[in-house]
């Protein structure tokens, strides 16, 4: 059997038979194929923007420190280029002034890049829905890859986010790129 | 014969560039546009509206209770005296008198809600001085609180815990408990924070007397909170005009008179320990009985203009309401405590350099969102 962790099933692993092959080989040899060692390392090198808007940042910020502790999962540290960022958290209300500036540090990021709408206000202009100077939704201005609802989301829940998206990115082939 | 020191065009040259709107030092998405003599500031011209959400428009086709949650969305980190000032609006147009019972659980929250943001202030200041051991203990002490609203209010950041009329709902049967350990706790951790940042020289040789504002000044450009009173302008609202149960309490209005970064810095850390004092006189002597007066379901304030202040984490923070008589009201406008702040920064930052522009500004302790509304 593979790895135990209560509250998953065995067939929730997708690398079962690769530890399987990993314990009949005694532990030395790991057969795998390149599009599986190179998300392995791209899932978990998940590097973010230092980019917030409004509450939602304060929670990303705590998600970060001491107790919640983002860089178990590889989300390591924030960088505050774009051009060294693999993940874009909209962590905040987008309105049409930010917006270009928004499109335009997506634009900057290089390739593989996604992004998180964090909070009701990236997902949909939440609380502000009604007012004349909001973007109703990132996704009208960059793709989305995750969505985290809340206003504002847990710490946790931005955490079950992030591990969608390593979810995602283990998906990935190289050779055969997906349109966005 | 002394040499003589020719300076080349370039560096005589005054040029032109932007900080923000995404730069992690200005605290959220607000924009400067530096002129800059080398590596001197000139002129810093700050470029509000990149958060500009129209939360005061917004507000004239609510109704009251429905107000209170916007408010909370303006300046996150004292989400609890916003709603406070909406509240205590309403009631003085309506002339209830709340319970002892609400004012006292609303004082110590409003003072709770305070050591979470100047903990959070501490982190970032910190990080902006380049120390990042700050940001972990901070918002490591900071969870504490979060985990004392979390249990009354059922929200981490933003409450809404207040209502025109008293509180959303009653006390957690462990909050008493809860405060008192957790100012057990900090009043030992607090030292700590002293002897990481506050005597460290490092922060001291970039803090001493960077960014002074002379008492005259920090009145004209109307700073109030602890910048204000980093340079001696009493206008702790707390004192002048109290609230809630702040006249039943003993604290004192922390005063500084040098002005500059440093000053403003040891004004936040003392408030924590007063925000702890007044809590400690508090939390033992919680009066039993409701904590909301019954109120109608839809609130219709008299025709006329109330204006209620508090004072917010940064500063005071007020909400003028004009009234129709409707459910509505007619035109709300928010005294933001950050907006005036940020005015200042031209003044504290000319002449300096622009390292010391970041350490200003987080003194200023600004949340943008507060600012452009």
């Amino acid at each position: 059997m593979g790895v135990k962790i209560k509250s998953m099933k065995y067939e929730d692993f997708e690398d079962n038979e690769t530890l399987e092959l990993f314990k009949q080989s005694g532990g030395n040899i790991l057969f795998t194929t390149i599009d599986n060692i190179v998300n392995w390392g791209r899932s978990n090198s998940v590097w973010p923007l230092t980019f917030a808007t409004s509450c939602c940042g304060i929670e990303m910020m705590a998600t970060g420190a001491a107790r919640h502790d983002f860089a178990r999962f590889g989300i390591e540290v924030y960088r505050a280029s774009p051009r060294q960022a693999d993940v874009i958290v909209v962590a905040g209300t987008i309105v049409p002034k930010m917006a270009p500036v928004l499109k335009r540090l997506y634009d900057q990021m290089p390739d593989p890049k996604y992004v998180i709408a964090m909070g009701a206000c990236a997902i949909s202009g939440g609380p502000f829905v009604n007012s004349y100077s909001i973007v109703k939704g990132v996704d009208k201005i960059i793709p989305v890859d995750v969505y985290v609802p809340g206003c504002p989301p847990r710490p946790e829940a931005l955490l079950y986010g992030v591990m969608q998206l390593q979810r995602k990115i283990k998906t990935e082939s190289m050779f055969n790129k997906k349109d966005k | 014969m002394a040499e003589e020191i020719i300076i080349p065009e370039a560096d005589n040259q005054e040029i032109s560039i932007n900080m923000g709107p995404q730069h992690p030092s200005t605290h959220g998405v607000l924009r400067l546009v530096l002129s800059l003599k080398g590596e001197m500031v000139q002129k810093v011209e700050p470029h509000c509206g990149y958060i500009h959400r129209g939360i005061e428009k917004m507000t004239e086709s609510m109704t009251y209770q429905q107000i209170i949650h916007l408010t909370d969305r303006l300046d996150y980190l004292s989400a609890h005296m916003n709603n406070a000032a909406v509240c205590l609006a309403v009631e003085k147009a309506l002339d209830i008198e709340v319970p002892e019972r609400v004012k006292v659980i609303r004082t110590i929250m409003d003072e709770l809600a305070r050591i979470a943001s100047h903990q959070l202030w501490w982190c970032s200041f910190g990080m902006d001085l380049g120390g990042l051991t700050c940001f972990f203990y901070g918002l490591r002490d900071r969870e504490k609180i979060l985990d004392i609203f979390e249990e009354t209010t059922g929200s981490r950041l933003i409450q809404s815990f207040y209502c025109p009329g008293g509180l959303m709902a009653d006390l957690n049967p462990n909050f008493q408990k809860k405060v008192k350990d957790f100012i057990v706790y900090f009043r030992k951790i607090l030292p700590e924070y002293d002897e990481l940042l506050s005597g460290n020289i490092i922060m001291m040789e970039r803090a001493k007397g960077i960014g002074k504002m002379s008492k005259e000044d920090a009145i004209s450009y109307g700073m109030t909170g602890p910048s204000g009173r980093g340079s001696g302008f009493s206008c702790d609202v707390r004192k002048h005009h109290p609230y809630h149960a702040y006249d039943k309490v003993k604290f004192n209005e922390v005063l500084r008179t040098e002005g500059d970064t440093y000053s403003r810095y040891m004004v936040r850390i003392d408030e924590m320990r007063e925000s702890m004092n007044i809590i400690e006189q508090l939390i033992d002597n919680i009066p039993a009985g409701d904590f909301a007066v019954k109120m109608k379901p839809i609130i219709k304030l008299p025709e006329g203009e109330y204006y209620q202040r508090v004072e917010a984490a940064r500063g005071e923070f007020g909400v003028y309401i004009i009234s129709k008589g409707e459910k509505n009201p007619y035109r709300m406008k928010f005294r933001s405590p950050n907006f005036c702040n940020l005015s200042a920064l031209d003044t504290l930052t000319r002449g300096h350099k622009i390292a010391d522009l970041v350490a200003i500004g987080g003194s200023l302790d600004y949340v943008i969102p507060d600012i452009d509304r």
